[in-house]
């Protein structure tokens, strides 16, 4: 191949291109406007690589240090930059290892497109060196995946695998190509898919649907806005602000709507779910009318289902027709993204006041307040409290670092303090719950946000899980910002333990090693911290730092984080202590 | 209650896509009794027909669930008086039997017919309902039933016209919008049939 015929812009020329399907793959990415890859190669998707190397200055390719991180990363990208992460992976356990990052990616609707190599198509269910039926693995995990055995195909596939994961309800896709496919030649064209007769992302707008939820609304008296996910990959943030504002309605976020609104807005209420805050989580016992907009009712929101908003009528606004009454029946299933449902749905609600209703809210908070939070954010004696340290975070960034977090107590802290600003800010594992998550994805937090301060809140044990990351961290010289919060255990298991298994502590308490030397190894700077005394200048330290630091700090061994909603009870049972 | 229910499947001719569909059932813990499939008078359209027993208000789930996969056109939960269905069974027989008089009344009688004869046995063909082919089987054993083989559930939808005809127009289609249409008129389990 020639250089020059390397940099010309694939879809824009009206010549077709005689090129090999590795080529074809990097050119139908380039016209999907891809900048970076997260991925790792190997033998059956060499050939992928090779035609990489000669648009090095068009497509960033970020080298990870296990496949598993490459899926995270490109999460954590998807969600800060608003675009589809891609990642590359070989054949066999190279695509075995995508498995957690894909499951991850479809529980929480995150936008993905993985292609992995191959073994050629001849030798497909021979049990060929590396070969694995990748499609047949990920089929319950992916919204789509896609074998593909011929060159020519290969355009096709990965328009489709871009239009599918990024439209309706976003979500990972996996492109298998067979390295025949990847060598040999053929003539390119690109163009962007835009239809399928068997897929329809955008929904019909029921009007009828939505002038009900209006008359519902402009009746309700105690009117209760629960904000998802959907809300911030509609983009919606500012209809259900306005709609929360115009018509006087108190807002709560579940875990992954988090930042969606800000959490010092008047009319916001709170967390949401097994650790979220109190009064956000007793009042949805006490309103008449819910407005759950881009969520899915997940058993850590609701609790006993059969005891959930029994007494409310529900308005359930969802891009996916599958989750409206899949848990809970809906008086009126808005089928529609958060945007188009919102727009439609302000002019249509009466402006309207409740003050005394969102009173209650404020009233309810009182007992956390003094029960809780003040106790684990202003402590004054005794080992370091995680929820200072986020506090502290929280106030040195003002709130407008992007926080990604990992699973178990630290991720329930970080999520109920961090005084959230700005939409897309919130990263975590939610659905899944995937102990490793945060790292890798900061990582791509960080690639898809340059601009912005990506801090990373780790526990010890899930840090031990992708570690391995501060590898890509040195390597590609990404800027984020890693606190592990370390009690030397497996925090949330131990405190299951403590309250429901008797204080067994099977397995849960951790010998951990030296982090900070670790850190060192990958030349990556770092501080311990184990005084109070010393923590604000560590915090500014590393945030002053330019370029990836990590400040481990020891907290409370035996912390319990509360509120507390019993699995599977109840939300009246929620536990203050 | 668990009952009997069909389920109609409208896909895309795709290599997995039974596979697709399959596994949304085994994570419900829903035991498929029977599958068919076969493509459609459409074009490149295929249609599953798939029998379960379970609880409708889980198949109304897991039917949207399906309906969700990329590559599914439709899919509906039938309640019996919905669908016009049969099923096809073969009864390989020893030969010897047929001295035995009385088989062939009962061949008359089951309007079975017999498909092939050879020195060692023959074959009887019967279609109809599952439980008329059960009973068949029962009644065939003491002739000495060699072996029996039932096919899944062929079914007609009674109000299949309007749905079909949005298929037939597919390719035309643009922004269709053949997923927020109720063919089933609003109310399933309660359709007049279609006038043709």
């Amino acid at each position: 191949m020639k250089p020059e015929a390397a940099t010309k812009p694939a879809a824009a020329t009206a010549e077709k291109l005689h090129i090999t399907g590795s080529e074809a793959v990097i050119r139908s990415l380039i016209a999907e406007d891809v900048k970076t890859i997260f991925g790792y190669p190997g033998g059956a998707i060499m050939p992928i690589y090779d035609a990489l190397y000669d648009f090095q200055d068009e497509v960033h390719h970020i080298l990870v240090r296990h496949e598993q991180g490459a899926t995270h990363a490109a999460q954590g990208y998807a969600r800060t930059s608003g675009k589809v992460g891609v990642v590359f992976a070989t054949s066999g356990p190279g695509a075995t290892n995508l498995v957690t990052g894909l499951a991850d990616a479809y529980m929480d609707s995150t936008p993905m497109v993985c292609i992995t190599g191959q073994v050629a198509a001849h030798l497909l269910g021979t049990d060929a060196f590396q070969e694995t039926d990748v499609i047949g693995i990920t089929i319950p995990i992916t919204k789509w995946n896609i074998q593909v055995t011929r060159a020519e195909d290969i355009p096709g596939a990965i328009a489709k695998a871009f239009y599918i994961a990024a439209s309706g309800r976003p979500g990972p896709v996996l492109v298998d190509i067979t390295k025949n496919a990847q060598v040999a030649k053929f003539d390119f064209e690109y163009s962007k898919c835009e239809y399928i007769r068997s897929y329809h992302p955008v929904p019909k707008l029921n009007n009828e649907a939505v002038k009900y939820a209006a008359a519902l609304i402009n009746e309700a008296k105690k009117p209760y806005i629960l904000c998802g996910h959907g809300v911030l990959l509609a983009g919606a943030e500012k209809e259900l602000i306005a709609l929360s504002e115009k018509a006087g309605i108190p807002i709560a976020s579940t875990l992954l709507g988090l930042s969606a609104v800000p959490v010092d807005h008047p009319n916001y209420v709170g967390f949401l779910g097994m650790h979220g805050n109190y009064a956000p989580n007793i009042k949805t016992d006490e309103c008449d009318v819910v407005i759950a907009v881009g969520m899915r009712f997940d058993d850590r929101v609701t609790g006993d289902v059969t005891k959930y908003v029994q007494q409310a009528k529900v308005i359930h606004i969802e891009i996916d027709a599958a989750e409206i009454n899949k848990i809970i029946t809906a008086e009126v299933g808005v089928h529609a993204d958060a945007k188009t449902a919102l727009q439609a749905l302000l002019p249509l609600v009466k402006e309207a006041k409740h003050d005394e209703w969102i009173a209650g809210f404020r009233e309810a908070d009182k007992q956390e307040d003094e029960k809780v939070n003040r106790r684990e954010l202003y402590p004054t004696e005794g080992a370091l409290k995680m929820a200072e340290v986020v506090r502290l975070i929280s106030e040195r960034t003002e709130g407008k670092a992007v926080l990604v977090t990992d699973v178990g107590q630290h991720q329930m802290i970080a999520s109920r303090y961090y005084r959230f600003k700005d939409p897309n800010t919130n990263i975590t594992s939610g659905g899944m719950g995937t102990m490793g998550f945060s790292l890798p994805a900061a990582m791509g937090a960080k690639m898809g946000a340059q601009e912005k301060e990506v801090v990373a809140v780790i526990g010890d044990g899930c840090f031990q899980m992708t570690l391995q990351e501060l590898g890509t961290i040195y390597q590609s010289q990404i800027g984020v910002k890693i606190v592990i919060l370390n009690n030397n255990f497996l925090g949330m298991v131990r405190q299951w333990q403590q309250l429901f298994h008797d204080k067994r502590y099977s397995s849960t308490e951790m010998t951990n090693p030296d982090f900070v030397q670790i850190a060192k190894g990958f030349y990556i700077p770092g501080k311990k911290v184990t005084d109070r005394a010393d923590i604000v200048a560590a915090i500014d330290e590393m945030i002053s730092h330019d370029g990836a630091y990590l400040l481990e700090v020891v907290v409370e061994k035996e912390d319990n984080v509360f509120p507390m909603i019993p699995a599977g009870a109840p939300i009246a049972n929620i536990r203050l202590e | 209650m668990q009952k009997e229910y069909t389920i109609t499947v409208y896909t895309e001719d795709r290599i997995g896509i039974t596979n697709r569909i399959t596994v949304i059932f085994t994570r419900r813990r829903i035991n498929i009794t029977s599958l068919t499939t076969a493509p459609t008078e459409i074009e490149g359209v295929y249609k599953f027909i798939i029998t379960v027993l379970a609880e409708r208000s889980l198949l109304d789930k897991v039917v949207g669930q399906i309906e969700r996969l990329v590559e599914i056109h439709r899919a509906f939960v039938h309640e019996e008086d919905e669908v016009v269905y049969q099923e096809l069974a073969l009864y390989k027989i020893s030969t010897k039997a047929l001295k035995n008089g009385s088989i062939e009344k009962l061949i008359r009688e089951n309007a079975a017919r017999i498909l092939t004869i050879t020195d060692e046995y023959f074959v009887l063909e019967k279609t109809g309902h599952q439980e008329e082919l059960i009973a068949l089987q029962a009644k065939l054993a003491p002739y000495g039933l060699i072996e029996y083989s039932k096919s899944g559930r062929v079914a007609i939808v009674k109000w299949s016209r309007r749905f079909h005809d949005h298929l037939k127009n597919l390719s035309q289609q643009e922004a269709d919008d053949l997923a927020e249409v109720d063919y089933t008129h609003g109310q399933p389990g309660s359709h007049q049939e279609e006038s043709i």
